[in-house]
């Protein structure tokens, strides 16, 4: 098994409208690939699928050579299929500090204890500090997430998922509402995500996506209609097509 | 000094050592209060432990509705059931005094069991008309059991050994009431810990946001069952206690009125904070006792009028009220309150 992860024609239908039509890709352990494509193109639907929130009607995900298509959101997030969400999940009355605790421990396995502390673990908060130093957090680490600025959430996200340790990690729109002042301070967090680690990026900003992925994949209305280097998809005709042109026009044509 | 409070208030809040006697000194105001309870209304010794038993309910009610976002209409199912458990151990020979509060331990933990098991099929208003439904038909089923329950007219005839051997259960409440308010004590400080623990942060964690918490990995059930079935121990302590102390056993402990009153107690007191639960059960039965005692007539009026004061101007209950003074005097003040 060469593939960390393969999603093998996944597809979902909502009543009458199919959202995604047969979608496969494949990803190797370290892997940088942008997934990216027009309003409505069934990008969060696919992760959606993916991680196990809704179910698909047809396809496959395998993820290091285990089919987990029938498995739970919580039991592929176990297994290393960790997400992050579009727009921002958090506590706001926790700070970052107790949001990366409550990760850490409930990967070890702890978080369901009753008698016992939830700080004074020096192993865990050794762990905790380090991924919230690697995102430049240390210094709102004690502030409620309520009152720190958005890039600084957005970043705890990924602290979240790194701190459940995964194989493969689902970024959606990881920059989506940043001011582009924070921008780079995402892209910094991005480029120093472990080198084996899978990564999926869902974005908007084409700047980050060039930048950050080696692969990029183009989803239009449902399907994949591009896959390839960063530097031909804006050569691409359907490409073009789909963000500036009539897409059913496109495939007619195609 | 003003300089150095306000440059330290922008980092760093409450250290963990700072929370530690933050902790220390509650419980020394609780303990305070219910010595000087003793103290100063010792003709009133019976309401007063009466109180103690309606505050571990609503601390229960706390546990599942403040921490965990369930709220239930039907919180005395659990009470009852270790009142009942109690009381009926007690007629059968069972009369040691804290043999029964753990027989309503358990009774109250396994009622939990059941309802949270029920109740966690359903989601927001359903769960509610779920709650209403458990506690009515725990009601009605208590009725029904007469033999065991005496029905309408109550279990009646406890008679509870002495505490340790050593101490009554006299005739005027003391015994009862100290050892209502030690029970009362050592369940709030174990409270305490159950709230700060990894387990108490993922209820919180599920009450603003499951989705969140199983994209973290967890499981959300597990987790608020496991909140129910600590909710039903401690409230079934109560209904234990509550039995102890009065000796007898009404329908009343399984009414839906009950429930009802201790939801409005723990809204009055302000959700999610232990100190919320007790703050608004002695408020609400003190105002009770009082008001009813004035105007027997229009007593409920005045307390839906109190109610909606509070809900208005502190939506965050009594406790938020305190917390917001403790607060602003602490940053103008550059010290503890």
């Amino acid at each position: 098994m060469s593939d960390l992860f393969r999603v093998e024609g996944l597809t979902k239908n909502f009543g009458g409208l199919a959202v995604s039509r047969n979608i496969s890709l494949s990803m190797p352990a370290g892997e940088r690939l942008a997934l990216i494509g027009p309003n409505g193109a069934g990008k969060t639907t696919f992760v959606n699928l993916v991680t196990g929130q809704i179910r698909p009607s047809a396809g496959r995900v395998v993820l290091a050579g285990e089919d987990v298509t029938g498995l739970g959101a919580v039991r592929r997030v176990r297994k290393g299929l960790v997400r992050t969400f579009q727009v921002t999940r958090l506590f706001s009355e926790l700070t970052p500090e107790e949001h990366v605790t409550l990760t850490v421990l409930q990967r070890e396995g702890k978080a369901r204890r009753i008698l016992s502390r939830f700080t004074g673990h020096s192993d865990v908060a050794g762990e905790v500090e380090g991924i919230l130093s690697t995102l430049g957090l240390l210094d709102v680490a004690r502030r409620r997430v309520g009152e720190i600025a958005y890039g600084q959430q957005r970043l705890l996200e990924i602290g979240i998922a790194l701190a459940l340790r995964p194989k493969v990690l689902l970024l959606d729109e990881p920059a989506a509402g940043v001011p582009s002042s924070d921008t780079p301070r995402i892209e910094q967090a991005l480029e120093r995500l472990p080198p084996s680690l899978a990564v999926l990026m869902i974005e908007h900003d084409m700047d980050l996506v060039f930048r950050f992925a080696r692969r990029v994949v183009v989803l239009a209305a449902g399907e994949i209609i591009f896959e390839g280097l960063p530097s031909e998809v804006a050569a691409d005709d359907r490409v073009r097509e789909a963000y500036l042109g009539n897409y059913a026009h496109a495939r007619s044509v195609a | 000094m003003q300089v150095v409070a306000q440059a330290q208030r922008v980092p760093a809040p409450s250290s963990v050592g700072n929370r530690w006697l933050r902790d220390a000194i509650g419980l020394a105001l609780i303990v305070a209060a219910g010595l000087a309870g003793y103290w100063l209304f010792p003709d009133n010794l019976a309401l007063l432990t009466r109180v103690i038993a309606v505050a571990l309910l609503v601390l229960s009610l706390d546990l599942i509705t403040g921490y965990c976002g369930v709220a239930s209409l039907g919180q005395a199912s659990l009470f009852g059931a270790g009142a009942y458990a109690a009381g009926i151990a007690c007629v059968n020979g069972v009369t040691e005094p804290l043999t029964l509060i753990v027989i309503g331990a358990v009774a109250g933990a396994a009622a939990g069991l059941l309802m949270g098991t029920i109740m966690l099929r359903a989601h927001g208003l359903a769960q509610l008309v779920l709650s209403i439904a458990i506690v009515q038909l725990f009601h009605e089923a208590a009725n029904k059991a007469s033999a065991y329950t005496g029905g309408s007219d109550g279990l009646a005839g406890l008679t509870v050994s002495p505490l340790f051997g050593l101490f009554e259960f006299d005739l005027w409440g003391q015994t009862a009431y100290l050892f209502g308010l030690a029970l009362l004590v050592v369940v709030f400080v174990v409270l305490k810990f159950i709230v700060s623990s990894p387990f108490g942060m993922l209820c919180r964690g599920i009450k603003q946001d499951p989705i969140r918490i199983r994209a973290m990995g967890s499981f959300v059930f597990p987790v608020l069952l496991k909140m129910f079935v600590i909710s039903g121990a401690v409230a079934g302590m109560g209904g234990a206690l509550a039995a102890i102390s009065t000796q007898v056993v009404g329908l009343d402990s399984v009414s839906f009125e009950l429930s009802a009153n201790a939801l409005v107690m723990l809204v009055l007191g302000g959700l999610g904070s232990l100190y919320g639960a007790l703050v608004g059960t002695v408020i609400f039965m003190g105002f009770e006792h009082i008001v009813s005692a004035i105007n027997p007539f229009h007593w409920m009026t005045m307390v839906g009028a109190l109610l909606i004061a509070v809900v208005l101007a502190a939506p965050g209950g009594l406790s938020g009220v305190l917390e917001t003074i403790t607060r602003s005097a602490r940053r103008s003040k550059g010290g503890r309150p």
